[in-house]
């Protein structure tokens, strides 16, 4: 495990009263990829502007290196970030865009043992080392030949990677990544996704992302961090978040869940429509009230008679590589996904193994998300959130000057 | 579809053949011919409207002088004006929207009439100043006796006079050029090490610079061509352009033909100024030419 290098300590952040953030949490360690997710409007862009230096929270504190910079400006942190829509420079072209950061004189600062400041000098790269880094960069990211061009030139995904070369030339500690790929297609998104995971692998550098898609999230991420309401509800690997999620929410907005009211009847024995299951489970109250999560893709279907379940099929989707139904069970409707076929109408049989069934404790989520008798809205619902417009709610208050 | 949607440019197409381009036309016919006969018939064609220009020339040089000073006063007053109208709020911004546009709801030549009385010899100044003693005070200074500062009919009231009738011309281009400058950028600039003065130097100022290029151009061509100021303000001491011309049309030189010949020169050369200033500009494409 690397060391730790940002750490945001009880940070609130409040606009006119109204709580962006409350209390967040959080260490990132050296050269991770760690994905902020949720819904917009959950916080997650806010708490990028904080680590970016763009926002200074209300209260708490944000620490690099174990050094507060609460107050220290963007131009002097080691952090560099790719804005949710590239922010180029109109006026430059490629080159210059990407030489942009290493043009600007930086200034040096001598200290004395007791860290004061006793001497400072302006240091200027020279033409040849501007040069040789800019080449170097364009060839990270493929843009080689394109130096000359002028920005309106580019495709998105062009500007893309000339948005993330003009961040990292200047060899930052960590990249923040602002829905980079939120206004590329899917192809290009799915490319781009393994690219900056090689970029990452290759500079060795920390990326903080932040998306709002989940799967962007689980496929790129070392560390996900899932937020809503301005919380942190869960930091995992990707694993853990997908398998284990903690609350309601976190299952529902990670993959497909039907999340069910269960009781916990003893350890490793979940009751369900009055119907004792086995699962992996424990630490529970006897008889506690719990909310359960079985995935669709780990319900097996049966004849009917074999079931530990038996329910009415009453939708079904074709989706490639399986088909998606939608099965009734005593009034709650399932998501299952199986490459057999149950036409819409038959009555069908379910079996869940043990490792099939996750229980969580009863939140404020619980009973909000997780039933799919709704099922066709919801979809619309899902696919709608792919191309929703940037949080202009958490941007107002980045107009400070 | 494209002749329907023609169609409804023909009127603006005829307004500007009939009302811009034969005038052109006329002007430039009147320029290189000599007088007919009669007022309404022209002479033979001949060079001779310019050859014989060479006596106006200080005229030519004291008019593109003081339009540059007045042009390059508006852009120093003009541009923090309107740097800090888009960087305040609303509130700021309203207040001094109005305040800029306030007197050019006022008839122009009331305005400069309003100077005059202003800039008196014991106009409204001169009383302000001889009550607070400041006449006394530089005539004890320098040795002299001056009963009055001579303000009017200098060249700097002229100056005075274009800067404070175009001064709006260079605002709010400049203005509408950096209220709509997306924030993001400013803030990538930061991000990339900028501090505050190199943000505006690399990122604010060379992409406000369309907005200077119509400002300029909105305060420098008609400053070129104004006889109004100058005659009122300049009281006839110090003729420009725009008087010479006026005086070949309306006044006792009467001679349309020297003076469309002087008009053309005027169009000609500020054509050629507006040209390289937009080559200036050339990557700012938007630049307008007006």
């Amino acid at each position: 495990m690397s060391k730790e290098l940002i750490r945001l300590s009880d940070c609130t952040m409040k606009f006119d009263d109204e709580v962006i953030l409350d209390k967040i949490n959080l260490y990132i360690r050296d050269k991770e990829f760690l994905t902020l997710l949720g819904p917009s409007g959950c916080g997650k862009t806010t708490t990028l502007r904080i680590i970016g230096g763009f926002q200074t929270p209300t209260s708490g504190d944000v620490l690099f290196d174990g050094v507060r910079i609460n107050a220290v400006p963007p131009h002097k942190r080691a952090i560099n970030t790719v804005f949710q829509k590239y922010a180029l420079f109109p006026h430059l072209n490629v080159y210059e865009n990407i030489a942009f950061g290493l043009r600007v004189p930086k200034v040096e600062e001598q200290r004395d043992e007791k860290g004061k400041v006793i001497a400072r000098r302006k240091v200027k790269l020279s033409e040849k080392e501007i040069d040789q880094r800019v080449m170097e960069m364009l060839e990270v990211v493929n843009l080689r030949g394109f130096e000359k061009r002028h920005i309106s030139q580019l495709s998105g995904g062009q500007q893309q990677r000339v948005a993330i070369a003009r961040a990292l030339v200047n060899k930052p500690k960590v990249l923040l990544l602002d829905e980079p790929l939120g206004a590329l297609d899917l192809k290009l998104r799915k490319d781009m996704q393994n690219e900056l995971k090689r970029i990452q692998k290759a500079m060795e550098i920390t990326f903080i992302y932040v998306t709002h898609d989940q799967e962007e999230a689980l496929a790129m991420s070392d560390t996900v961090v899932v937020m809503d309401g301005g919380k942190i509800q869960q930091i995992g690997t990707p694993e853990d978040i997908y398998n284990e999620p903690k609350n309601a929410f976190v299952a529902d907005f990670i993959g497909e869940s039907n999340i069910l009211d269960g009781i916990m009847r003893a350890d490793g024995v979940v009751e369900i429509f009055n119907r004792r299951f086995q699962c992996l489970d424990g630490g529970f109250e006897k008889d506690e009230p719990v909310d359960v999560v079985i995935r669709p893709e780990d319900v097996d279907i049966v004849p009917e008679n074999e079931g530990q379940l038996k329910g009415t099929v009453t939708n079904v989707t074709f989706k490639g590589m399986q088909y998606d139904i939608i099965v009734d069970f005593y009034g709650f409707k399932w998501l299952i996904q199986t490459t057999d076929l149950s036409p819409v109408g038959s009555r069908i049989g379910i079996k869940i193994d043990p490792d099939g069934i996750h229980v969580m404790k009863k939140s404020q989520y619980s009973g909000m998300f997780g039933d799919y008798s709704s099922y066709s809205e919801e979809y619309e619902e899902i696919s709608d959130a792919e191309y929703e417009p940037e949080e202009v709610d958490e941007q107002e208050g980045g107009d400070e000057n | 579809m494209k002749t329907s949607r023609s169609l409804l440019a023909a009127p603006y197409v005829l307004w500007m053949a009939l009302f811009v381009v034969a005038p052109i036309v006329v002007v430039v016919i009147y320029a290189f011919t000599s007088a007919g006969v009669t007022a309404a018939e022209v002479g033979d064609f001949t060079w001779s409207n310019f050859t014989g220009m060479g006596i106006y020339l200080p005229i030519f040089t004291r008019s593109f002088q003081l339009a540059l000073i007045a042009t390059v006063i508006c852009l120093l007053i003009g541009y923090p004006l309107a740097y800090a109208m888009a960087k305040e709020g609303p509130g700021f911004q309203r207040t001094a929207t109005v305040l800029i546009m306030l007197p050019m709801w006022v008839n122009f030549l009331l305005r400069t009439y309003a100077w005059m009385a202003i800039l008196e010899n014991n106009g409204l100044l001169n009383q302000f100043f001889q009550s607070v003693g400041l006449i006394d005070l530089v005539n004890h200074i320098l040795g002299t006796d001056m009963a009055y500062f001579r303000m009017i009919r200098t060249q700097g009231a002229v100056v005075l006079g274009m800067v404070y009738n175009y001064l709006p011309f260079m605002v709010l281009p400049i203005y509408s050029v950096i209220i709509k400058l997306d924030h993001s950028l400013l803030e990538a600039a930061r991000d990339l090490g900028a501090d505050s003065t190199g943000v505006f130097r690399r990122v604010i100022f060379p992409l406000s610079l369309p907005g200077i290029l119509s400002g300029v151009t909105m305060v420098f061509v008609p400053s070129v061509s104004t006889f109004a100021i100058s005659q009122l303000l300049g009281g006839g001491t110090h003729m420009l352009l725009g008087n010479l011309i006026e005086l070949q049309f309306l006044g006792g030189a009467y001679s349309p033909h020297l003076g469309s010949a002087i008009a053309l020169v005027m169009m000609v050369i500020v054509v050629i100024c507006m040209w390289i200033m937009n080559r200036f500009g050339e990557g700012e494409e938007q630049a307008v030419v007006l």
